[in-house]
């Protein structure tokens, strides 16, 4: 690999012991991955920010880099933290547990990572345009930067995805070079979507088949006539968490997709597929259900809205969270939606989601919108789940679904 | 007898292999606090990992089992060096940030649990000292 001589100086420790260990993981990277030489990158996304998936290890870590005098060098945001960070009090969280999120969050910005806490950075002014290269790593967020916004990330790990932060710096190779993002399968999409766990039930189906086909090839994907952001930031997560998609091609949607022919080897993909899949994430009985979670990834306000809307002069039954970046809760408080939707009784959890919060053996089944936070609360916090389209979860939080015959 | 293979993360360390034909997801797989294998149905599962030179063909699994290695580092149940067929990220920044040589490109296929090895990081070299 050949570095430039301020990579071989960082590399060298003449930047600093923490600028030292962030080019040595870029350096074994590209090695492993026959990189020929580094790209500079103008954006980073850094996930490993809970408490509960860093542990004080990973605290530690952290600790190590800023006191090594570690910086970020270009636009960094932060994922989810395990808790909000101004209201965690009201969401049950230990205040032992809020400690160490907080120092987590500090060392952080103390090496100028903005402090965002939310896996949409797209919709929170971290907005890279078409052919940006960029170090991510939130899986669901490189999947999204990668496909709907043209941009070049590779799916990074917390650590390097922070060295990227500190150096500037990413090894080129995978997503960053031209024909990496070909597509060699095609997909063909015979079914009427529309709503978000649709788009869930679509990103599993396509995933598990790509899991399934040798070398994991880009897919491209046609039939689908329109797609609204919100249905491809659920699209975007469930593919990228059932088939470790980096990237996709959507025929009329995302902006590659034009300067290719769709691969002659197809798959089709049927309504019943879709169906399938979502029928696959629910075990659980909304009845019996005790918890009640949108925003995985964090909801727009568009969807903030609609809440409200639905929640005008009611009151919920279950525990109901509401996960969204701080600064759409801002815009939120000020259209007077927070109002109305903590008058019912629902909860904001700015800054955090079902995914990451230290929620496991609080709640035994979750009802969502999100075929992504199904896998999670499934695996790692062992809660059934019950995935429904995005009003009925609403609905349902307030005892009023429709469809809890099926 | 010398295998040369690629330099993933530097340093030198001496000790007995332990030897997996598996892959191995150090997040959820291989217990922090002392280093046993917990995966079930795993070829090293129940044995400890701690003190060896650890040879396994790739790492898979969650990119948290970096920070597991750092934690195993932290507590003194690290192994004392990796030899991969092919490294993959999660186990090489895992090395880089509990600095443990790391070596990979090796037949592992000729290496054997038991067997006395020397692991050198700086050269990508792995010798046997003793069967």
């Amino acid at each position: 690999m050949r570095l430039s001589s301020v990579e071989r100086a960082m590399l060298a420790g003449e930047q600093g012991r923490a600028t030292q260990k962030a080019m040595e993981i870029l350096v074994a990277l590209g090695t492993i991955y026959d990189a020929e030489h580094m790209v500079p990158v103008t954006s980073v996304q850094i996930a490993g920010v809970s408490y509960d998936n860093l542990g004080e290890a990973g605290l530690h870590f952290l600790t190590q880099l800023q006191v090594g005098g570690g910086k970020a060098r270009v636009l960094t945001t932060l994922n989810p933290a395990g808790m909000d960070v101004e209201n965690w009090q009201k969401l049950g969280i230990d205040p032992g547990f809020a400690g160490k999120q907080l120092q987590v969050i500090h060392a952080f910005a103390r090496m100028n990572v903005i402090t965002t806490c939310t896996c949409t950075p797209y919709l929170s002014g971290n907005v890279p345009h078409f052919g940006e290269h960029i170090a991510w790593s939130e899986s669901s967020a490189v999947c999204y930067a990668n496909s709907m916004l043209g941009a070049r990330s590779n799916r990074e790990g917390g650590p390097s995805a922070l060295a990227a932060a500190l150096t500037g710096r990413t090894p080129a190779y995978g997503m960053h070079l031209d024909e990496e993002r070909r597509p060699g399968i095609t997909f063909v999409v015979e079914a009427d979507l529309v709503e978000n766990d649709d788009y869930g039930g679509l990103g599993k189906a396509i995933g598990e088949r790509m899991q399934a086909l040798e070398g994991k090839p880009v897919p491209y994907i046609r039939g689908l006539k329109q797609a609204s952001l919100e249905n491809m930031k659920s699209f975007a997560a469930s593919l990228a968490t059932y088939g470790g998609a980096a990237l996709f091609h959507m025929k009329g949607v995302t902006p590659e997709a034009g300067q290719f022919s769709p691969p002659g080897e197809a798959i089709s993909i049927s309504a019943a597929d879709v169906v399938k899949a979502k029928l696959e994430l629910t075990d659980g009985d909304p009845l019996q259900a005790d918890f009640v979670s949108l925003g995985c990834p964090h909801l727009s306000i568009k969807e903030i809205a609609r809440i409200a809307e639905l929640l005008e002069g009611k009151q919920v039954v279950k525990e109901f969270w509401i996960t969204t970046a701080r600064p759409t809760k801002q815009i939120a408080d000020r259209m007077g939606y927070s109002q109305v939707i903590e008058a019912s009784g629902a909860k904001f959890a700015a800054d955090t989601c079902c995914v990451v919060a230290p929620i496991k053996g609080r709640f035994s089944a979750l009802v969502t919108d999100s075929a992504k936070a199904c896998y999670y609360a499934a695996g790692k916090n062992q809660f059934q789940t019950i995935l429904k389209p995005f009003d009925e979860v609403v609905l349902t939080a307030i005892g009023e679904s429709h469809q809890e015959a099926a | 007898m010398n295998w040369e293979g690629r330099k993933i993360y530097a340093g030198v360390a001496e000790g007995k292999i332990i030897a997996s034909q598996m892959g191995i997801s150090f997040f959820g797989g291989v217990d922090p606090e002392s280093g046993v294998v917990v995966e079930r149905g795993h070829d090293l599962e129940g044995q400890s990992v701690s003190g060896k030179v650890l040879v396994f063909p790739t790492g898979k699994g969650s990119t948290v089992g970096s920070y597991t290695l750092y934690r195993l580092k932290r507590a003194g149940k690290a192994p004392i060096a990796i030899v991969n067929e092919e490294c993959e990220t999660i186990t090489a920044v895992g090395c880089i940030i509990a600095e443990i040589p790391c070596v990979d490109q090796v037949p592992i296929n000729e290496l054997r649990t038991g067997q006395l090895v020397k692991v050198d990081g700086d050269q990508g070299l792995v010798t046997l000292l003793a069967e």
